[in-house]
């Protein structure tokens, strides 16, 4: 094959984003210098060291390739750039592992306190942020943008728009989340439930989330298969949402530009009613969203059938579009948010009932013709088993957002257990059921290392949740049972230490069931490591391959 | 009390209003083309669409 000879130079994207990065740098540098409070002089620093390695790699980035980008196709074929999904895939295990191992250790001090060692960066306080942002947005994240970036070039048959642009995107994340994981256990924090991160990690997150949403966009918009495929729709709603929700939360006014404190612009019930609706819609659209995206595209490809319904799939996606938005005030029933907000909330989380279990049938009936694979293939099962918890606990939701239901569930472990069946069955098991279809798929293995493994993962896994689960029932009933009991004399029967007491059997299975969960997670990482090491490299079709001479 | 329906408020009063019978009539026109028999085809094949990558 002749190649046409190119003189070799930077696009103007590696030159522009090397500046920009050298200029950070420098920047990062300066304010490390000036900075009012230890913890942003860390993160200066950090930053500072990020840029110059960024601007390192980008030209030495340069310096390896040929002159000529990747093409968009070869022999008529679409050249997928599978590079920074390998990047996600990796670190969503990683910080899976981490992320649960935090939980371990949390759920460990609530039943054994000596666990915090008195110091102030293991304390529970810390420790809780970074295991919620390490699973959601670290774990779920990551697996978010590799699932999204791997089915929106396969549906749309075409490779990802950009150059730098995709790998801006998974190594921005991840530092983002960096900083805000070493901003939690260093006391950095603006108390906002699942919004914690400082001004400065917010705006560097708009950026990066601005650059997804590009790459996705652009993507979608080149495609090569006119109709645009129904996960497409859910991960775009997610990245939207995502955007819209995070810029609604965080507007926040820093002491200094030199500090990491700011005060948020919201004040009062407005706060708690924006923090709310971020919170709920943060469920909503990550957590339920995305990985509906990932359940309608790996379950028909796993299972190899066709989606149940696609018509019920586009009734499913705009009803909990339009309905999920709204659902947020039950997370403040009782409080000083004005009533009718209240039951508004409790009515819309009611009506998700419908495009819940709608969206359950579908994934679970697009089986149908294939049920018997659920005994042979642990990895459907696991995928399978994942939208049945999803059923579940969207069952579980709206019923205690009823206010009668809320009145004995709310501030109780019940909560926990309620977010845990959705955390661990629905979004923990479906990702790691796409992880381990997309690990041998990008690595262009035969298949997985060992579905023996998987197996085991699945059942140790799902014994840890069903212990974890039923733990936290029990616990948070009783506790609730035990906060309204009145004596016969009209006063409160049971003392808040009686309660804490009474709960400690419960901490202690429930930290059992993490623990399980943690061991599969660990079984999980060998395989999918092994699968890359070891694993049979798939055939590739000789046409594709073979240089025309 | 004052008269309430100045122009003000009625235009208010329809702005946030009319977002309901809208949202409404915009999710009954997507049942309305999801389930139109024309489209069923289609759809059919988008169904299929994870399974005829290469």
């Amino acid at each position: 094959m002749s190649q046409p000879s190119i003189s070799k130079s930077m696009t103007s994207g590696e030159s522009g984003l090397a500046v920009v990065f050298a200029v950070t740098a420098f920047l990062c540098v300066i304010a490390s210098a000036k900075a009012l409070d230890a913890p942003f002089a860390f993160h200066a620093a950090l930053s500072a060291a990020a840029s110059l390695a960024a601007v390192f790699c980008i030209i030495n980035r340069y310096l390896d390739r040929p002159a000529a980008l990747p093409p968009a196709e070869i022999n008529g074929r679409p050249n997928y750039n599978m590079g920074p999904i390998k990047f996600s895939s990796v670190m969503a295990m990683f910080w899976g592992i981490a992320g649960f191992l935090v939980g371990l250790i949390i759920a460990s001090q609530l039943a054994w306190p000596a666990l915090n060692f008195d110091l102030p960066w293991t304390s529970f306080g810390r420790l809780r942020p970074l295991h919620t942002s390490a699973v959601i947005f670290a774990f779920g994240g990551n697996v978010l943008i590799a699932t999204s970036f791997y089915v929106v070039q396969k549906s749309c048959r075409v490779r990802l728009a950009g150059d730098l642009a995709p790998w801006f995107v998974v190594v921005g994340y991840n530092f983002f989340i960096l900083i805000a994981g070493t901003g939690y256990l260093l006391g950095v924090t603006q108390s906002k439930e699942y919004a914690e991160p400082e001004w400065y990690s917010d705006l560097w997150l708009t950026i990066v989330w601005v650059t997804y949403l590009l790459v996705f966009l652009a993507t979608i918009i080149k495609r090569k298969e006119p109709h645009i495929f129904v996960a497409n729709w859910f991960y775009l709603a997610f990245i939207v949402t995502i955007a819209v929700l995070h810029l609604g939360n965080n507007p926040a006014l820093p002491v200094s530009v030199f500090g990491s404190k700011s005060y948020i612009a919201w004040g009062g019930i407005q706060d708690a009613m924006f923090q709310w609706w971020y919170g709920h819609n943060a469920v909503g659209f990550f957590l339920t969203a995305g990985f509906l995206a990932i359940m309608y595209y790996f379950i028909p490809k796993r299972a190899e059938r066709p989606i149940y319904s696609y018509r019920l799939s586009i009734i499913h996606f705009w009803a909990l579009i339009f309905l999920y938005i709204w659902a947020g005030p039950h997370h403040l029933h009782y409080t000083a948010l004005p009533d009718w907000t209240q039951t508004l909330g409790m009515t819309f989380s009611i009506m998700l009932w419908m495009p819940s279990w709608g969206g359950m049938i579908n994934g679970l009936m697009t089986l149908s013709g294939a049920w018997d694979k659920l005994r042979t293939d642990p990895v459907l099962r696991m995928l399978v088993v994942s939208v049945a918890f999803y059923g579940m606990s969207t069952f579980e939701g709206p019923m205690m957002s009823i206010k009668v239901v809320n009145s004995l569930s709310h501030y109780t472990d019940w909560t926990i257990g309620h977010v845990h069946s959705g955390a661990l069955g629905w979004v923990g098991f479906v990702s790691f059921g796409a992880l381990y279809c997309l690990v041998p798929w990008i690595w262009n293995r035969k298949g997985l290392y060992s579905l023996k493994l998987v197996n085991w993962h699945f059942w140790i896994a799902t014994l840890g949740i069903v212990l974890y689960i039923s733990a936290m029932w029990v616990s948070g009933i009783l506790q609730g049972l035990m906060w309204r009991a009145y004596t016969s004399l009209g006063f409160l029967e049971y003392s808040f230490i009686e309660t804490v007491e009474a709960m400690h059997p419960f901490y202690i299975i429930r930290a059992a069931g993490g623990g399980l969960f943690l061991i599969g997670a660990l079984i999980m990482a060998y395989n999918l490591w092994m699968t890359v090491r070891v694993g049979e490299q798939e055939v590739q079709m000789p046409v594709a391959l073979q240089p025309a001479e | 009390m004052k008269a309430i329906l100045t122009l003000d408020n009625l235009a208010s009063g329809l702005v946030t209003t009319i977002w309901t019978p809208v949202f409404v009539a915009i999710f009954l026109a997507i049942i309305a083309y999801a389930f139109w028999p024309r489209n069923k085809a289609a759809f059919d094949e988008a169904a299929h669409l994870p399974l005829r990558e290469e």
